[in-house]
């Protein structure tokens, strides 16, 4: 079954949690002397392809082989010993240690029991100038800067593996000189004959180092292409899932209408924040849905944050009916009537322990202030009232919330900001993980909301779902606001397009 | 050049000189090796628990249970040695499996149910004490010809200063502590675990074995202590050594050791233990101050270390910053 000249081969990666799929019959080759990227948005199932292929979990379905063998590593330990070495983007060495110290951990040179410090430093330094760094091995790793923590991960995992090199997200906190640098190191591993793989989300970085890419969406395997013969619009559909073609908006004309009478109460000005999200305008009317399209890390999550305060701007005003307001807080953004349910449910959004009638009276009361208690009895009647707007299931308020399912979870999210009679709600992901049916009601209810009047931001990576519920929709890329789409030419070709052409630009530069 | 992590060490260094100078400016009685020897065997007992103390915070964790095992201790060996008639060696080897045993049963209640080190010392600290008054509540003497030779034995310092067995034992268990910390893979592992058990254990390092193992260790030097203990006062008394636990802490924590885990040195414990017993020392010769005014020292070394610690962490980044800046400013 397998193939002989791979170095590491998947078949059938299958993988689930609590029962929902992670993974589902992917397939995965890596071959000798090769950079190869894996991509995917937020849950596409990257990290858990990875993890299985690092012995951090064990697999439900599939075999995997390295070097003809077949293998299953039970934990990180028995990987590296076969070989599979991984660098993780922050958890990784220990800034605590030395340099030596941390190359070495667990296999430090020993003298008569004793570790032989003076062998350790010699070593490492020999180590270390392979890659080009000459440093002071002794002094602690946290006094040097991440692109040199880096490499002496790097340095770590090949000595200690060897066959394969994993970097999940290695750039993620560089500047474009140690990406650079970082970049020579690989190609010279990749010299090596080692084969390695690289999690990222900048599209120019894969096209720069990587040799062949593989995709994965929803749990599943896209494909697998060579990145020489694959143009990067069509790479962004397959990240995106979206087959190109033209679609044709029903819903336009009235849209149109809602566009051009209504005046936006609510203006954001060269809004921004230096590293965060670059200076936009955006500005928001009554019964309208602004979509923010963009790929992961691309901004999309910044700039909810900077919306609803979580994040302060520094450039630029926010107004709501032509008066200035400071967005300092949450708090100060739920004050002037805003929501937000974020990306992150399990750990952002919900109290797992709360009830669901709790959960739902959370912002109301946050508005109202601690000093006016709701009484058990409104938060009853808040509850069942939503429960049964929102056809939230079980339809027991006083059930805790994290034994709802996540598309009930949402609903309960959804019902929290209603509950307090937002003018503006910010969706961070509103569909993510949950199922088809949940799916389908809550795209009907931002339909229902903005008909009512309401104003709402949605932020998604589904394409489809962006062209179906919004009027307009904002593409981000590499944390800029790069186009506005709207009207005939708002289609998921042309947001592809846009995120396409302003990635070619930066290349350009 | 000093290391930054060497700092707190080197500070507490500096001012215990600078304190035990000024010491014997004002008693001059105070530079004889006469107190010097005192001050170590009075001290035998808390530095030996100390050192592991040290170990444990190293690794990010606390051990309440310290001054307990030595209570438990002290009554169990006076109980076998002094009623029952039992050799002293079994009686100490016996405490010692015991405590060793209690340690590692603590580790691996923190290690495999995940419960905070602060629980279950807690817990470990009640059970320990109540083991000892269960033994007795009376204070037991104790006397056997070999308890008396160990307590006889010392070495002459040029000066009429005693180098006694128990300030030998301490010293003793400080240089073994010293090598283990800084030149064995246990005592990597440990510093490792201190700085994030999560990469450590990515990075595998055996965490549940060594975990064990501190607490095991922690639990025989308490042991240990217990019998130096014992030797010092000659007696067994289960009311005893109460906060015990807490003078160690402090003694590792003005030493240099961060609470947070990862950094520090078993020679700073010493230095701590050696500002203790100054403090104690100098109340001594002064006769008017209160022996209270020792807690009262200590409690401010404790505030200025924590502040010292912070402050180091907090310029050691900025100057990472600045440095990135600079870096980043000369590329453009």
């Amino acid at each position: 079954m397998s193939d002989k000249n791979s170095l590491l081969e998947a078949r059938g990666i299958g993988k689930s949690f609590l029962g929902i799929t992670a993974l589902d019959g992917v397939d995965f080759t890596l071959e000798r002397g090769e950079i190869h990227a894996l991509l995917g948005e937020n849950g596409a199932g990257k990290s858990t392809l990875i993890k299985i292929l690092t012995g951090v979990y064990s697999r439900d379905h599939g075999n995997m082989w390295l070097d003809g063998a077949e293998v299953t590593p039970a934990n990180v330990a028995e990987a590296q010993a076969l070989g599979i070495g991984t660098v993780y983007q922050e958890v990784n060495l220990l800034e605590n240690l030395t340099v030596a110290e941390n190359l070495f951990l667990g296999r430090q040179p020993r003298r008569f029991g004793l570790i032989d410090r003076r062998e350790m430093r010699r070593r490492s330094q020999a180590l270390l100038s392979r890659y080009g760094l000459d440093i002071d091995v002794d002094a602690l790793l946290s006094s040097y800067s991440v692109a040199v923590r880096q490499i002496v991960a790097i340095a770590r995992a090949v000595d200690l593996s060897g066959k394969v090199l994993v970097l999940d997200e290695p750039t993620a906190s560089l500047d474009a000189h140690e990406v650079e640098m970082l970049f020579s190191v690989l190609s010279k591993l990749r010299e090596d004959g080692l084969g390695i793989i690289i999690i990222t989300h900048f599209l120019n970085q894969v096209y720069a180092v990587a040799d062949r890419v593989t995709v994965l969406r929803n749990g599943r395997l896209v494909g697998t292409k060579k990145l020489a013969e694959l143009p990067r619009l069509e790479l962004i559909s397959m990240m995106l899932g979206r087959e190109l073609q033209h679609i044709t908006r029903e819903h336009q004309a009235q849209e149109e209408t809602v566009a051009s009478t209504a005046e936006a109460p609510i203006r954001f000005s060269g809004y921004g924040k230096r590293g965060s999200v670059a200076p936009f305008d955006l500005h928001i009317r009554p019964g309208e849905v602004v979509g923010v399209a963009g790929l992961l890390g691309s901004g999309r999550t910044e700039t909810a944050f900077l919306l609803f305060g979580i994040d302060r701007a520094d450039s630029g005003t926010a107004t709501v009916d032509d008066r200035n307001i400071t967005l300092s807080s949450p708090e100060a953004a739920i004050t002037n009537g805003f929501g937000f349910c974020p990306e992150e449910r399990k750990t952002d959004g919900i109290i797992g322990d709360f009830s669901v009638a709790d959960n739902i009276a959370l912002a109301l009361q946050a508005r109202q202030g601690w000093s006016k208690p709701i009484s058990s009895r409104e938060k009853a009647a808040l509850a069942e009232s939503f429960i049964k707007s929102l056809d939230i299931r079980p339809a027991d308020a006083e059930r805790p919330i994290k034994f709802l399912s996540g598309g009930n979870q949402q609903k309960a999210i959804l019902a929290r900001w209603l509950a307090t009679n937002p003018r503006l709600l910010i969706l961070d992901e509103p569909t993510r993980g949950i199922d088809i049916g949940a799916h389908a009601e809550i795209l009907k209810m931002i339909e229902r909301l903005c008909a009512e009047g309401m104003s709402l931001v949605v932020i998604s990576s589904e394409l489809e779902e962006l062209t179906a519920v919004a009027h307009r929709v904002i593409v981000l890329s590499d944390r800029r606001h790069v186009a506005e789409l709207s009207g005939d030419r708002l289609t998921a070709d042309n947001i592809m397009q846009a995120i396409a052409s302003s990635a070619r630009m930066e290349a350009a530069e | 050049m000093i290391h930054s992590r060497n700092l707190p060490f080197v500070t507490t260094l500096g001012i215990f000189v600078v304190a035990y100078a000024l010491c014997v400016m004002q008693f001059p009685n105070m530079l004889s090796t006469r107190v010097i020897g005192n001050l170590l065997t009075d001290n035998a007992f808390l530095g030996i628990a100390a050192v592991g103390m040290t170990f444990v915070i190293l690794s990010g964790g606390i051990d309440l249970s310290i001054g307990s095992v030595i209570a438990f201790t002290s009554v169990f060996t006076a109980v076998m040695v002094g009623s029952l008639g039992v050799h002293p060696l079994i009686a100490f080897a016996a405490v010692l499996v015991i405590s060793t045993l209690f340690g590692s049963l603590m580790g691996a209640m923190i290690r495999y149910l995940g419960i905070p080190p602060f629980v279950v010392t807690l817990a470990g600290m009640f059970l320990a004490r109540g083991a000892a008054y269960l033994i007795s509540t009376e204070s037991v003497p104790i006397s056997h010809e070999m308890i008396d030779a160990i307590q006889g034995f010392y070495f002459r310092f040029p000066g009429g200063g005693r180098l006694t067995a128990l300030a030998m034992l301490m010293l003793a268990v400080f240089l073994i502590g010293a090598f283990v910390a800084g030149r064995t893979r246990f005592g990597a592992n440990v510093y490792a675990i201190g700085g994030s058990q999560q990469s450590a254990e990515l990075m595998g390092v055996p965490v549940g074995s060594t975990t064990v193992g501190i607490y095991a260790l922690s639990g025989f030097l308490s042991g240990l202590a217990g019998i130096a203990y014992t030797l010092y006062t000659s007696s067994g008394y289960s009311l005893a050594t109460v906060g015990v636990e807490l003078d160690a802490i402090a003694a590792v924590v003005i030493g240099g050791t961060l609470l947070t885990g990862g950094v520090g040195l078993v020679a700073g414990t010493f230095v701590g233990i050696l500002i203790q017993g100054l403090i104690q020392t100098y109340i001594v010769f002064d006769g008017t101050l209160s022996s209270w005014w020792t807690k009262i020292v200590i409690g401010v070394l404790l505030f200025v270390f924590i502040v010292l610690q912070r402050g180091i962490i907090w310029y050691s980044n900025r100057k990472l910053a600045e440095s990135r800046l600079t870096a980043s400013a000369q590329k453009s």
